[in-house]
Protein backbone atom coordinates (compact mmCIF):
# COMPACT_ATOMS: atom_id res chain seq x y z
CA UNK A 1 0.00 0.00 0.00
CA UNK A 2 2.59 2.53 1.14
CA UNK A 3 4.36 1.62 -2.05
CA UNK A 4 1.38 2.58 -3.89
CA UNK A 5 0.65 5.89 -2.07
CA UNK A 6 4.39 6.67 -3.25
CA UNK A 7 4.09 5.93 -6.61
CA UNK A 8 1.37 8.29 -7.10
CA UNK A 9 3.16 11.04 -5.59
CA UNK A 10 6.05 10.21 -7.87
CA UNK A 11 3.53 10.11 -10.90
CA UNK A 12 2.68 13.64 -9.39
CA UNK A 13 5.99 14.95 -9.22
CA UNK A 14 7.11 13.65 -12.44
CA UNK A 15 4.09 14.06 -14.69
CA UNK A 16 1.82 16.59 -13.19
CA UNK A 17 -1.07 14.21 -12.95
CA UNK A 18 -2.37 14.75 -9.33
CA UNK A 19 -3.99 11.95 -7.50
CA UNK A 20 -3.97 13.59 -4.23
CA UNK A 21 -6.78 10.93 -3.21
CA UNK A 22 -4.17 7.99 -3.27
CA UNK A 23 -1.42 10.16 -1.79
CA UNK A 24 -2.95 12.41 0.65
CA UNK A 25 -4.52 10.54 3.85
CA UNK A 26 -7.07 14.07 4.05
CA UNK A 27 -7.93 13.50 0.61
CA UNK A 28 -8.04 9.57 0.50
CA UNK A 29 -10.05 10.00 3.83
CA UNK A 30 -12.89 12.09 1.99
CA UNK A 31 -12.42 9.80 -0.99
CA UNK A 32 -13.02 6.67 1.28
CA UNK A 33 -16.52 8.21 3.17
CA UNK A 34 -17.89 9.84 -0.44
CA UNK A 35 -17.69 5.99 -1.53
CA UNK A 36 -19.17 4.84 1.44
CA UNK A 37 -21.69 7.52 1.42
CA UNK A 38 -22.87 6.81 -2.44
CA UNK A 39 -22.97 3.08 -1.49
CA UNK A 40 -25.46 3.50 1.77
CA UNK A 41 -27.23 6.06 -0.46
CA UNK A 42 -28.07 3.92 -3.34
CA UNK A 43 -28.94 0.59 -0.80
CA UNK A 44 -30.69 2.04 1.13
CA UNK A 45 -32.47 4.15 -1.75
CA UNK A 46 -32.98 0.74 -3.89
CA UNK A 47 -34.63 -0.92 -1.23
CA UNK A 48 -37.05 1.63 -0.53
CA UNK A 49 -37.87 2.38 -3.92
CA UNK A 50 -38.76 -1.64 -4.74
CA UNK A 51 -41.04 -1.61 -1.47
CA UNK A 52 -42.57 1.71 -3.03
CA UNK A 53 -43.07 -0.04 -5.96
CA UNK A 54 -44.58 -3.44 -5.35
CA UNK A 55 -46.87 -1.42 -2.12
CA UNK A 56 -47.98 0.60 -4.91
CA UNK A 57 -48.38 -1.80 -7.42
CA UNK A 58 -50.86 -3.15 -4.53
CA UNK A 59 -52.62 -0.25 -3.84
CA UNK A 60 -53.20 0.66 -7.72
CA UNK A 61 -55.19 -3.00 -8.05
CA UNK A 62 -57.33 -1.57 -5.23
CA UNK A 63 -60.95 -1.34 -5.15
CA UNK A 64 -60.98 1.70 -4.17
CA UNK A 65 -61.10 4.91 -7.06
CA UNK A 66 -59.40 6.91 -4.49
CA UNK A 67 -56.64 4.95 -3.31
CA UNK A 68 -55.81 4.29 -7.45
CA UNK A 69 -55.77 8.21 -8.19
CA UNK A 70 -53.45 8.94 -5.55
CA UNK A 71 -51.28 6.02 -6.39
CA UNK A 72 -51.64 7.56 -10.48
CA UNK A 73 -50.98 11.20 -9.47
CA UNK A 74 -47.90 10.48 -7.47
CA UNK A 75 -46.18 8.47 -10.59
CA UNK A 76 -46.97 11.18 -12.78
CA UNK A 77 -45.88 13.88 -10.61
CA UNK A 78 -42.60 12.04 -9.92
CA UNK A 79 -42.37 10.84 -13.31
CA UNK A 80 -43.00 14.11 -15.43
CA UNK A 81 -40.58 16.40 -13.17
CA UNK A 82 -36.76 16.74 -13.48
CA UNK A 83 -35.59 14.71 -10.00
CA UNK A 84 -33.17 17.63 -8.95
CA UNK A 85 -36.12 19.71 -9.07
CA UNK A 86 -37.63 17.33 -6.81
CA UNK A 87 -35.00 16.91 -4.29
CA UNK A 88 -34.96 21.01 -3.71
CA UNK A 89 -38.40 20.73 -3.25
CA UNK A 90 -37.86 18.44 -0.33
CA UNK A 91 -34.87 20.05 0.94
CA UNK A 92 -35.94 23.32 0.88
CA UNK A 93 -39.84 23.19 0.62
CA UNK A 94 -41.10 20.58 2.57
CA UNK A 95 -37.99 20.60 5.30
CA UNK A 96 -38.97 24.65 6.24
CA UNK A 97 -42.70 23.33 6.65
CA UNK A 98 -41.61 21.35 9.37
CA UNK A 99 -40.39 22.36 13.07
CA UNK A 100 -37.07 22.97 13.83
CA UNK A 101 -34.49 20.98 16.86
CA UNK A 102 -32.10 22.41 18.74
CA UNK A 103 -28.43 20.84 18.04
CA UNK A 104 -25.94 20.51 20.86
CA UNK A 105 -24.51 23.89 20.31
CA UNK A 106 -27.52 25.58 21.13
CA UNK A 107 -28.85 26.55 17.48
CA UNK A 108 -31.67 25.57 15.57
CA UNK A 109 -31.38 22.62 12.64
CA UNK A 110 -34.26 21.11 10.60
CA UNK A 111 -35.62 18.48 11.83
CA UNK A 112 -34.53 16.16 8.94
CA UNK A 113 -30.81 16.44 7.06
CA UNK A 114 -29.91 16.48 4.04
CA UNK A 115 -29.58 12.85 3.93
CA UNK A 116 -32.56 12.01 4.69
CA UNK A 117 -34.37 14.23 2.52
CA UNK A 118 -32.20 12.53 -0.80
CA UNK A 119 -33.23 9.20 0.47
CA UNK A 120 -36.70 10.12 0.60
CA UNK A 121 -36.53 12.05 -2.61
CA UNK A 122 -34.66 9.52 -4.96
CA UNK A 123 -36.77 6.59 -3.50
CA UNK A 124 -39.94 8.21 -4.01
CA UNK A 125 -38.36 9.48 -7.59
CA UNK A 126 -37.23 5.11 -8.46
CA UNK A 127 -40.27 4.10 -6.91
CA UNK A 128 -42.51 5.80 -8.95
CA UNK A 129 -41.58 4.17 -12.46
CA UNK A 130 -41.03 1.03 -10.24
CA UNK A 131 -44.90 0.93 -9.45
CA UNK A 132 -45.33 0.91 -13.04
CA UNK A 133 -42.48 -2.08 -13.48
CA UNK A 134 -44.64 -3.89 -11.23
CA UNK A 135 -47.89 -3.23 -12.98
CA UNK A 136 -46.36 -4.59 -15.82
CA UNK A 137 -45.25 -7.75 -14.50
CA UNK A 138 -48.45 -8.08 -12.61
CA UNK A 139 -50.54 -7.89 -15.95
CA UNK A 140 -48.18 -10.69 -17.42
CA UNK A 141 -49.68 -13.16 -14.97
CA UNK A 142 -52.85 -14.86 -16.28
CA UNK A 143 -56.03 -14.28 -14.61
CA UNK A 144 -56.36 -18.31 -14.72
CA UNK A 145 -53.58 -18.82 -12.43
CA UNK A 146 -54.61 -16.13 -9.90
CA UNK A 147 -58.14 -18.02 -9.85
CA UNK A 148 -56.73 -21.27 -9.47
CA UNK A 149 -55.18 -20.02 -6.01
CA UNK A 150 -58.58 -18.25 -5.82
CA UNK A 151 -60.59 -21.43 -5.91
CA UNK A 152 -58.22 -23.27 -3.18
CA UNK A 153 -59.27 -20.30 -0.83
CA UNK A 154 -55.96 -18.28 -0.94
CA UNK A 155 -56.67 -14.68 0.45
CA UNK A 156 -56.43 -11.81 -1.51
CA UNK A 157 -52.76 -11.17 0.18
CA UNK A 158 -51.52 -14.50 -0.43
CA UNK A 159 -51.94 -14.28 -3.89
CA UNK A 160 -50.42 -11.12 -3.78
CA UNK A 161 -47.42 -12.09 -2.37
CA UNK A 162 -47.09 -15.77 -3.27
CA UNK A 163 -48.46 -15.97 -6.67
CA UNK A 164 -48.15 -12.52 -8.35
CA UNK A 165 -45.16 -10.99 -6.96
CA UNK A 166 -43.14 -13.92 -7.65
CA UNK A 167 -43.89 -14.23 -10.84
CA UNK A 168 -44.33 -10.83 -11.69
CA UNK A 169 -40.97 -10.58 -10.24
CA UNK A 170 -39.07 -12.41 -12.70
CA UNK A 171 -41.19 -10.68 -16.09
CA UNK A 172 -39.75 -7.86 -14.93
CA UNK A 173 -36.09 -8.05 -13.20
CA UNK A 174 -34.42 -6.46 -16.76
CA UNK A 175 -36.97 -3.87 -16.63
CA UNK A 176 -36.19 -2.97 -12.50
CA UNK A 177 -32.37 -3.85 -13.61
CA UNK A 178 -32.05 -0.77 -15.50
CA UNK A 179 -34.28 1.78 -13.11
CA UNK A 180 -32.11 0.62 -10.22
CA UNK A 181 -28.88 1.55 -12.19
CA UNK A 182 -30.62 4.95 -13.11
CA UNK A 183 -31.04 5.34 -9.58
CA UNK A 184 -27.78 4.62 -8.53
CA UNK A 185 -26.32 6.98 -10.62
CA UNK A 186 -29.30 9.54 -9.72
CA UNK A 187 -27.40 9.58 -6.51
CA UNK A 188 -25.05 12.26 -7.77
CA UNK A 189 -28.34 14.49 -7.26
CA UNK A 190 -27.36 14.54 -3.75
CA UNK A 191 -24.38 16.79 -4.27
CA UNK A 192 -27.04 19.71 -4.91
CA UNK A 193 -28.09 19.46 -1.32
CA UNK A 194 -24.63 18.80 -0.04
CA UNK A 195 -24.62 15.01 1.23
CA UNK A 196 -21.08 14.55 1.40
CA UNK A 197 -21.61 11.59 -1.54
CA UNK A 198 -18.67 10.65 -3.48
CA UNK A 199 -19.29 13.41 -6.65
CA UNK A 200 -19.63 16.08 -3.70
CA UNK A 201 -16.38 14.92 -1.69
CA UNK A 202 -14.62 14.50 -5.31
CA UNK A 203 -15.44 18.51 -5.72
CA UNK A 204 -13.90 19.27 -2.68
CA UNK A 205 -10.81 17.86 -3.44
CA UNK A 206 -10.58 19.51 -6.91
CA UNK A 207 -10.88 22.76 -5.21
CA UNK A 208 -8.44 22.51 -3.01
CA UNK A 209 -6.17 20.67 -5.56
CA UNK A 210 -7.05 21.98 -9.03
CA UNK A 211 -6.86 18.64 -10.30
CA UNK A 212 -10.75 18.74 -11.99
CA UNK A 213 -9.63 16.93 -15.12
CA UNK A 214 -8.11 14.00 -13.05
CA UNK A 215 -10.80 13.70 -10.48
CA UNK A 216 -13.68 13.56 -13.19
CA UNK A 217 -11.96 10.80 -15.35
CA UNK A 218 -11.63 8.95 -11.47
CA UNK A 219 -15.25 9.88 -10.99
CA UNK A 220 -16.23 8.40 -14.51
CA UNK A 221 -14.08 5.07 -13.94
CA UNK A 222 -15.53 4.83 -10.21
CA UNK A 223 -19.41 4.84 -11.03
CA UNK A 224 -18.55 3.04 -14.20
CA UNK A 225 -17.12 0.15 -11.85
CA UNK A 226 -19.89 0.60 -9.43
CA UNK A 227 -22.87 0.38 -11.64
CA UNK A 228 -21.29 -2.77 -13.75
CA UNK A 229 -20.91 -4.10 -9.93
CA UNK A 230 -24.96 -3.76 -9.96
CA UNK A 231 -25.75 -5.35 -13.00
CA UNK A 232 -23.32 -7.98 -12.96
CA UNK A 233 -25.32 -9.17 -9.18
CA UNK A 234 -28.57 -8.12 -10.96
CA UNK A 235 -27.51 -10.38 -13.91
CA UNK A 236 -26.91 -13.34 -11.72
CA UNK A 237 -29.74 -12.96 -9.77
CA UNK A 238 -32.03 -12.75 -13.26
CA UNK A 239 -30.32 -16.29 -13.91
CA UNK A 240 -30.80 -17.90 -10.22
CA UNK A 241 -34.69 -17.12 -10.49
CA UNK A 242 -34.58 -18.67 -13.85
CA UNK A 243 -37.21 -21.44 -13.17
CA UNK A 244 -36.87 -24.77 -15.97
CA UNK A 245 -40.00 -24.11 -18.38
CA UNK A 246 -40.93 -20.74 -17.63
CA UNK A 247 -40.69 -17.60 -19.44
CA UNK A 248 -38.06 -16.93 -22.31
CA UNK B 1 -79.35 -25.04 8.87
CA UNK B 2 -78.32 -28.21 9.44
CA UNK B 3 -77.20 -30.01 6.63
CA UNK B 4 -77.14 -34.00 6.58
CA UNK B 5 -76.28 -36.18 3.72
CA UNK B 6 -79.04 -37.14 2.87
CA UNK B 7 -80.18 -33.93 1.73
CA UNK B 8 -77.95 -33.11 -1.76
CA UNK B 9 -75.23 -32.05 -1.59
CA UNK B 10 -75.34 -29.46 -4.10
CA UNK B 11 -78.41 -27.98 -4.98
CA UNK B 12 -78.92 -25.77 -7.89
CA UNK B 13 -82.29 -24.39 -8.15
CA UNK B 14 -83.18 -22.06 -11.13
CA UNK B 15 -79.82 -20.48 -11.75
CA UNK B 16 -79.85 -17.63 -14.08
CA UNK B 17 -76.58 -16.18 -14.35
CA UNK B 18 -75.57 -13.34 -16.66
CA UNK B 19 -72.53 -11.26 -18.60
CA UNK B 20 -73.50 -7.55 -19.32
CA UNK B 21 -76.65 -8.45 -21.60
CA UNK B 22 -75.56 -11.96 -22.49
CA UNK B 23 -77.63 -14.58 -20.26
CA UNK B 24 -75.51 -17.49 -20.65
CA UNK B 25 -77.75 -19.74 -17.45
CA UNK B 26 -81.32 -19.22 -17.86
CA UNK B 27 -82.80 -21.25 -15.44
CA UNK B 28 -80.49 -23.80 -14.40
CA UNK B 29 -81.47 -26.85 -11.87
CA UNK B 30 -80.09 -29.78 -10.65
CA UNK B 31 -79.28 -32.09 -7.32
CA UNK B 32 -75.84 -33.58 -6.34
CA UNK B 33 -75.93 -36.24 -3.72
CA UNK B 34 -73.10 -37.48 -1.43
CA UNK B 35 -70.96 -39.67 -3.73
CA UNK B 36 -72.46 -39.07 -7.02
CA UNK B 37 -70.79 -38.71 -10.33
CA UNK B 38 -72.69 -36.49 -12.47
CA UNK B 39 -71.57 -35.24 -16.09
CA UNK B 40 -72.65 -31.96 -17.86
CA UNK B 41 -72.11 -32.05 -21.79
CA UNK B 42 -73.39 -29.99 -24.16
CA UNK B 43 -72.16 -27.41 -26.97
CA UNK B 44 -69.29 -25.33 -26.38
CA UNK B 45 -70.58 -22.06 -25.47
CA UNK B 46 -73.93 -23.37 -23.87
CA UNK B 47 -72.89 -22.49 -20.76
CA UNK B 48 -71.00 -25.57 -19.01
CA UNK B 49 -67.92 -23.79 -17.36
CA UNK B 50 -70.11 -20.70 -16.13
CA UNK B 51 -72.33 -23.28 -14.41
CA UNK B 52 -69.28 -24.95 -12.97
CA UNK B 53 -67.49 -21.81 -11.77
CA UNK B 54 -71.12 -20.56 -10.21
CA UNK B 55 -70.69 -23.50 -7.95
CA UNK B 56 -67.43 -22.07 -6.19
CA UNK B 57 -68.27 -19.13 -6.58
CA UNK B 58 -66.02 -17.95 -9.20
CA UNK B 59 -68.65 -16.49 -11.18
CA UNK B 60 -71.32 -14.19 -9.10
CA UNK B 61 -74.81 -15.23 -9.79
CA UNK B 62 -77.66 -12.78 -10.61
CA UNK B 63 -80.96 -15.13 -9.40
CA UNK B 64 -81.28 -18.44 -8.06
CA UNK B 65 -79.82 -20.23 -5.77
CA UNK B 66 -77.18 -22.66 -4.94
CA UNK B 67 -76.60 -24.90 -1.68
CA UNK B 68 -73.37 -26.51 -1.18
CA UNK B 69 -74.16 -28.73 1.68
CA UNK B 70 -76.77 -26.59 2.72
CA UNK B 71 -75.14 -23.20 2.31
CA UNK B 72 -75.83 -20.51 -0.03
CA UNK B 73 -73.44 -19.13 -2.26
CA UNK B 74 -75.83 -16.61 -3.64
CA UNK B 75 -75.31 -14.58 -0.56
CA UNK B 76 -73.24 -11.71 -0.35
CA UNK B 77 -72.13 -12.60 3.34
CA UNK B 78 -70.92 -15.73 1.87
CA UNK B 79 -67.84 -17.15 3.45
CA UNK B 80 -65.80 -17.78 0.32
CA UNK B 81 -62.93 -19.53 2.06
CA UNK B 82 -65.63 -21.84 4.16
CA UNK B 83 -66.94 -22.83 0.81
CA UNK B 84 -63.64 -23.03 -1.18
CA UNK B 85 -62.27 -25.57 1.33
CA UNK B 86 -65.30 -27.58 0.45
CA UNK B 87 -65.14 -27.64 -3.28
CA UNK B 88 -62.15 -28.83 -5.05
CA UNK B 89 -61.65 -27.65 -8.66
CA UNK B 90 -59.27 -28.53 -11.69
CA UNK B 91 -59.24 -26.22 -15.05
CA UNK B 92 -58.58 -27.31 -18.77
CA UNK B 93 -55.39 -25.59 -18.35
CA UNK B 94 -53.99 -27.20 -15.05
CA UNK B 95 -52.73 -23.49 -14.18
CA UNK B 96 -50.49 -24.65 -12.00
CA UNK B 97 -48.24 -22.23 -10.23
CA UNK B 98 -45.09 -21.74 -12.98
CA UNK B 99 -42.58 -21.22 -9.79
CA UNK B 100 -43.53 -24.12 -7.44
CA UNK B 101 -42.48 -27.64 -7.66
CA UNK B 102 -45.21 -30.71 -8.54
CA UNK B 103 -44.52 -31.35 -4.42
CA UNK B 104 -44.90 -26.89 -3.37
CA UNK B 105 -48.08 -27.09 -5.84
CA UNK B 106 -49.23 -29.24 -3.89
CA UNK B 107 -48.48 -28.43 -0.01
CA UNK B 108 -49.19 -24.54 -0.77
CA UNK B 109 -52.80 -24.51 0.15
CA UNK B 110 -52.70 -26.94 3.04
CA UNK B 111 -50.03 -24.36 4.61
CA UNK B 112 -51.17 -21.20 4.05
CA UNK B 113 -55.10 -21.62 3.76
CA UNK B 114 -55.43 -24.25 6.20
CA UNK B 115 -52.15 -23.27 8.31
CA UNK B 116 -51.32 -27.08 8.53
CA UNK B 117 -47.91 -28.12 9.98
CA UNK B 118 -45.26 -28.96 7.67
CA UNK B 119 -43.96 -31.81 8.25
CA UNK B 120 -47.46 -33.61 8.10
CA UNK B 121 -48.77 -31.70 4.96
CA UNK B 122 -45.56 -32.65 3.06
CA UNK B 123 -46.67 -36.44 3.85
CA UNK B 124 -49.92 -35.95 2.24
CA UNK B 125 -48.64 -34.12 -0.87
CA UNK B 126 -46.00 -37.34 -1.32
CA UNK B 127 -49.31 -39.79 -0.87
CA UNK B 128 -51.12 -37.66 -2.93
CA UNK B 129 -48.11 -37.83 -5.27
CA UNK B 130 -48.49 -41.58 -4.98
CA UNK B 131 -52.05 -41.52 -5.51
CA UNK B 132 -52.22 -39.75 -9.33
CA UNK B 133 -48.58 -41.94 -10.63
CA UNK B 134 -46.06 -38.77 -10.59
CA UNK B 135 -43.36 -40.60 -7.82
CA UNK B 136 -40.06 -39.26 -8.94
CA UNK B 137 -41.77 -36.18 -9.76
CA UNK B 138 -42.07 -34.03 -6.96
CA UNK B 139 -38.93 -31.89 -7.15
CA UNK B 140 -39.75 -30.75 -11.08
CA UNK B 141 -41.31 -27.62 -12.12
CA UNK B 142 -44.63 -27.71 -14.04
CA UNK B 143 -43.16 -26.25 -17.07
CA UNK B 144 -41.24 -29.70 -17.00
CA UNK B 145 -43.67 -31.81 -17.05
CA UNK B 146 -46.56 -33.32 -19.57
CA UNK B 147 -49.94 -32.12 -19.93
CA UNK B 148 -51.24 -35.53 -18.45
CA UNK B 149 -48.76 -34.76 -15.69
CA UNK B 150 -49.54 -31.18 -15.07
CA UNK B 151 -53.11 -32.21 -14.76
CA UNK B 152 -52.48 -35.15 -12.39
CA UNK B 153 -50.55 -32.39 -10.34
CA UNK B 154 -53.03 -30.23 -10.36
CA UNK B 155 -55.72 -32.88 -9.39
CA UNK B 156 -53.95 -33.82 -6.46
CA UNK B 157 -53.35 -29.91 -5.30
CA UNK B 158 -57.15 -29.88 -5.21
CA UNK B 159 -56.90 -33.08 -3.14
CA UNK B 160 -54.78 -31.56 -0.52
CA UNK B 161 -57.92 -29.75 0.53
CA UNK B 162 -59.70 -32.42 1.44
CA UNK B 163 -62.77 -31.38 -0.12
CA UNK B 164 -66.44 -33.02 -0.24
CA UNK B 165 -66.84 -31.92 -4.05
CA UNK B 166 -65.14 -31.50 -6.94
CA UNK B 167 -65.22 -29.98 -9.99
CA UNK B 168 -63.43 -30.47 -13.07
CA UNK B 169 -64.19 -28.77 -16.07
CA UNK B 170 -63.11 -30.13 -19.29
CA UNK B 171 -59.98 -31.32 -18.36
CA UNK B 172 -58.69 -33.57 -20.32
CA UNK B 173 -59.57 -31.16 -23.44
CA UNK B 174 -55.99 -29.30 -23.56
CA UNK B 175 -54.41 -32.88 -23.04
CA UNK B 176 -52.60 -35.16 -26.24
CA UNK B 177 -54.63 -38.02 -26.74
CA UNK B 178 -51.94 -40.38 -25.35
CA UNK B 179 -52.17 -39.00 -22.16
CA UNK B 180 -55.62 -38.39 -21.50
CA UNK B 181 -56.39 -42.08 -20.39
CA UNK B 182 -53.68 -41.14 -17.18
CA UNK B 183 -55.99 -38.13 -16.23
CA UNK B 184 -59.15 -39.89 -16.77
CA UNK B 185 -58.07 -43.28 -14.96
CA UNK B 186 -57.20 -40.54 -11.82
CA UNK B 187 -60.58 -39.21 -11.74
CA UNK B 188 -62.29 -42.45 -11.92
CA UNK B 189 -60.56 -43.98 -8.92
CA UNK B 190 -61.25 -41.08 -7.28
CA UNK B 191 -65.14 -41.69 -8.03
CA UNK B 192 -64.53 -44.82 -7.30
CA UNK B 193 -63.52 -44.07 -3.48
CA UNK B 194 -67.18 -42.28 -3.05
CA UNK B 195 -65.77 -38.75 -4.51
CA UNK B 196 -68.51 -36.51 -5.44
CA UNK B 197 -67.77 -35.46 -8.33
CA UNK B 198 -69.45 -33.24 -11.33
CA UNK B 199 -67.54 -32.99 -14.68
CA UNK B 200 -68.10 -30.66 -17.74
CA UNK B 201 -66.67 -33.28 -20.38
CA UNK B 202 -66.54 -34.30 -24.20
CA UNK B 203 -65.45 -37.70 -23.38
CA UNK B 204 -68.51 -39.57 -24.12
CA UNK B 205 -67.57 -43.58 -22.94
CA UNK B 206 -65.73 -42.29 -19.99
CA UNK B 207 -69.30 -40.35 -18.84
CA UNK B 208 -71.39 -43.26 -19.56
CA UNK B 209 -68.87 -45.64 -17.68
CA UNK B 210 -68.25 -43.43 -14.11
CA UNK B 211 -71.32 -41.44 -14.14
CA UNK B 212 -74.23 -41.48 -12.21
CA UNK B 213 -76.37 -38.75 -14.07
CA UNK B 214 -75.49 -36.95 -17.18
CA UNK B 215 -76.75 -33.39 -17.74
CA UNK B 216 -77.07 -32.14 -20.96
CA UNK B 217 -77.33 -28.38 -21.58
CA UNK B 218 -77.79 -26.22 -24.63
CA UNK B 219 -77.67 -22.39 -24.71
CA UNK B 220 -77.75 -22.21 -21.26
CA UNK B 221 -80.51 -24.35 -20.37
CA UNK B 222 -80.78 -27.71 -19.55
CA UNK B 223 -82.41 -30.00 -22.55
CA UNK B 224 -82.59 -33.61 -21.20
CA UNK B 225 -80.84 -35.12 -18.24
CA UNK B 226 -81.10 -38.97 -17.15
CA UNK B 227 -78.66 -42.47 -16.19
CA UNK B 228 -76.45 -42.75 -18.90
CA UNK B 229 -77.57 -45.71 -20.23
CA UNK B 230 -81.18 -43.95 -20.64
CA UNK B 231 -79.65 -40.71 -22.04
CA UNK B 232 -77.28 -42.15 -24.32
CA UNK B 233 -79.34 -45.02 -25.77
CA UNK B 234 -83.01 -43.20 -25.52
CA UNK B 235 -82.97 -39.66 -25.70
CA UNK B 236 -85.59 -37.41 -26.47
CA UNK B 237 -84.90 -34.20 -27.02
CA UNK B 238 -83.98 -33.56 -30.79
CA UNK B 239 -81.01 -31.29 -29.71
CA UNK B 240 -79.44 -34.19 -27.78
CA UNK B 241 -79.98 -36.48 -30.78
CA UNK B 242 -78.21 -34.33 -32.92
CA UNK B 243 -75.18 -33.58 -30.40
CA UNK B 244 -74.64 -36.91 -29.69
CA UNK B 245 -74.85 -37.70 -33.47
CA UNK B 246 -71.85 -35.69 -34.00
CA UNK B 247 -70.01 -36.49 -31.48
CA UNK B 248 -70.72 -40.86 -31.53
N1 LIG C 1 -66.23 -13.65 -18.26
C1 LIG C 1 -67.09 -13.62 -19.29
N2 LIG C 1 -67.51 -12.44 -19.79
C2 LIG C 1 -68.39 -12.39 -20.82
N3 LIG C 1 -68.90 -13.47 -21.42
C3 LIG C 1 -68.52 -14.69 -20.97
C4 LIG C 1 -67.59 -14.82 -19.89
N4 LIG C 1 -67.40 -16.14 -19.67
C5 LIG C 1 -68.17 -16.78 -20.56
N5 LIG C 1 -68.85 -15.93 -21.35
C6 LIG C 1 -69.78 -16.28 -22.42
O1 LIG C 1 -70.75 -17.14 -21.87
C7 LIG C 1 -71.10 -18.15 -22.78
C8 LIG C 1 -70.95 -19.51 -22.12
O2 LIG C 1 -69.59 -19.74 -21.90
P1 LIG C 1 -69.05 -21.03 -21.16
O3 LIG C 1 -69.75 -21.17 -19.86
O4 LIG C 1 -67.59 -20.91 -21.13
O5 LIG C 1 -69.51 -22.18 -22.14
P2 LIG C 1 -68.98 -23.66 -22.28
O6 LIG C 1 -68.09 -23.95 -21.12
O7 LIG C 1 -70.20 -24.49 -22.30
O8 LIG C 1 -68.25 -23.73 -23.57
C9 LIG C 1 -70.26 -17.95 -24.02
O9 LIG C 1 -71.03 -17.26 -24.97
C10 LIG C 1 -69.15 -17.08 -23.53
O10 LIG C 1 -68.68 -16.24 -24.56
MG1 LIG D 1 -66.05 -24.44 -21.02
Amino acid sequence: MEAFYEWARVLYETTGINLPFIYDSYDRGRMIDGFFMTVKLSVICLFFSVIIGIIGAWLQNSPLKWTRRIVNGYIQLFRNTPPLVQLYFFYFAISTLLPKVTNEYGGQEPILGGFTWAVISLSFFAGAYNVEIFRSGIEAVPDSTIEAAEALGFTRLHIYKDITLPLAFRVVLPALNNNLVNLVKTTTLAYAIAVPEMLYEANQIWSDNVNVTEMMIFMLLTYFVLVGILVWGMNKWERALKIPGFGA
Amino acid sequence: MTWSDDQPMVSIKDLHKSFGALEVLKGVSMDVMKGEVICIIGPSGSGKSTLIRCINALNDIQQGSILVEGREVNDHKLDKLELRKKVGMVFQQYNLFPHKTALENIMMAPLLVLKQEKAEVEKLARQLIKKVRLEGKEDNYPGELSGGQQQRVAIARSLAMNPDVMLFDEVTAALDPETVNEVLSAIKELAQDGMTCMLVTHEMAFAREIADHIYFTDRGVIVEHGPPDTFFDDAKDPRTIEFLGQIL
